[in-house]
């Protein structure tokens, strides 16, 4: 076929309505949600995290996740002073109902709450055998519960030990990012919970997001940086001992 | 045509090929979701269906809306940045209908603890305290209210409930 100049000044604008209809992929529930404008993480602000566990619990009730399983969790460090790599971490029923006295003085002691990590390049989605697992257009690491055969490679794969098999549904399950919430223009159950502002969504294609000013102006790492995993959680003020 | 002399069971095997690849093409677009593959090696749908699940926790925005006075007192204290439903849990269905359904009476003994028992873990700045030793086991609620806890002589109940 001859495209002459003026097939071509028809087909752009056709072509344009077309690309348009591409990028806006509209989940039904909420429709002024566009996917292509967002690139959701979440800021860990280490220092305002005091391990009350509201995060654990607001996520289980959001989510109805099964007792003894978690989508997120808290961990508490205590690092002694002459032995530095080898932390000691621990995290009764996920710090759900927060933590007893500590066991031991001294040292370094901090909470760190743990999430999916929502990695741009997730090592959990790239070994699903039957496409059940993937990155959505918006940045958030899914489960297709439809579709998961609960082979529990991506159980294994994940370097952060954020999933787990549904013990009734025997499906793999995960931080959603509380996917129903942010396409509806609410933030996450455990931001809305956290009495510290120490859990924050961000929005990092958003420019007027607070997010970037606190990235310009803080120390803020992600975990396992040498996984490559270019995790999207965001921590400020991580201790080098936190795995 | 002698080379295809006696090809005649190649011909046939080729046909099997030919219909088995057929089928497979028929039962694949008839099995695949229409929505697989919109956007990569994945559902579509499937975002759609996982944002489609009711909420639980309505928002601070959603309570703000009605109550302008509980925000207006915590702007005068400490706990001006603590959502609503940090403390008085998940209550979307309040906010759909606040008529009949109404959300429990919250006990300051479980609540407060929760956050300010003394852990050697938790942050140095972090108001902390031994709730034991604290309030001899009077409610907190007797000298701070928590929507903005400093104690004042004519917020404090006196005891009273």
């Amino acid at each position: 076929m001859n495209i002459t100049r003026r097939h071509m000044l028809l087909l752009l604008p056709a072509a344009a309505i077309a690309w348009k209809h591409v990028l806006a992929g509209t989940p039904e529930a909420s429709p002024n949600y566009t996917m292509s404008e967002h690139w959701w993480g979440m800021l860990i602000d280490l220092p305002n995290c005091i391990g009350c566990g509201n995060c654990v619990r607001a996520c289980q009730t959001e989510n109805d996740v099964p007792d003894g399983y978690f989508r997120t969790w808290v961990e508490r460090y205590h690092v002694t002073d002459y032995d530095i790599e080898n932390p000691r971490v621990d995290s009764p029923d996920g710090g759900k109902k927060g933590f007893p006295p500590a066991k031991e003085a001294g040292g370094k002691n901090f909470f760190v709450p743990k999430l999916c990590n929502h990695c741009a390049d997730s090592p959990c989605t790239q070994v699903c055998p039957v496409g059940a697992t993937f990155i959505s257009p918006d940045g958030v690491v899914l489960v297709d519960k439809t579709y998961c055969l609960g082979c529990r490679y991506c159980v294994q794969a994940c370097p952060y030990g954020c999933r787990f098999i549904h013990p009734k549904t025997l499906t793999a399950e995960k931080c959603t990012l509380c996917y129903h919430r942010i396409t509806k223009g609410l933030t996450t159950a455990c931001c809305e919970a956290c009495p510290t502002g120490a859990r924050q969504l961000a929005d990092l294609k958003n420019p007027n997001d607070p997010i970037h000013e606190f990235l310009k102006t803080h120390n803020v790492q992600i975990l396992k940086p040498y996984m490559a995993t270019h995790s999207k959680v965001l921590y400020n003020d991580l201790d080098g001992s936190v795995r | 045509m002698n080379a295809f002399k006696d090809a005649g069971h190649l011909f046939r095997l080729a046909a099997v090929f030919v219909a088995g690849g057929m089928a497979f093409v028929g039962v694949r677009t008839f099995l695949v979701p229409k929505s697989f593959g919109q956007y990569g090696h994945y559902r579509g749908n499937a975002m759609a269906e996982i944002a489609a699940r009711p909420v639980n926790f309505a928002g601070h925005q959603a309570c703000e809306d009605c109550h302008a006075d509980i925000l207006e007192k915590k702007k005068s204290g400490k706990h001006v940045h603590v959502n609503c439903e940090a403390c008085h849990g998940p209550l979307a269905k309040h906010a759909d209908d606040p008529g009949s359904i109404q959300p429990a009476k919250l006990d300051t003994a479980v609540l407060c603890v929760r956050c300010h028992e003394a852990n050697i873990a938790k942050p140095k700045t972090f108001p902390q305290v031994v709730s034991a030793d604290h309030s001899s086991g009077l409610p907190c609620d007797t000298c701070h209210q928590p929507h903005s806890p400093a104690i004042t002589a004519e917020e404090t109940t006196g005891g009273k409930k």
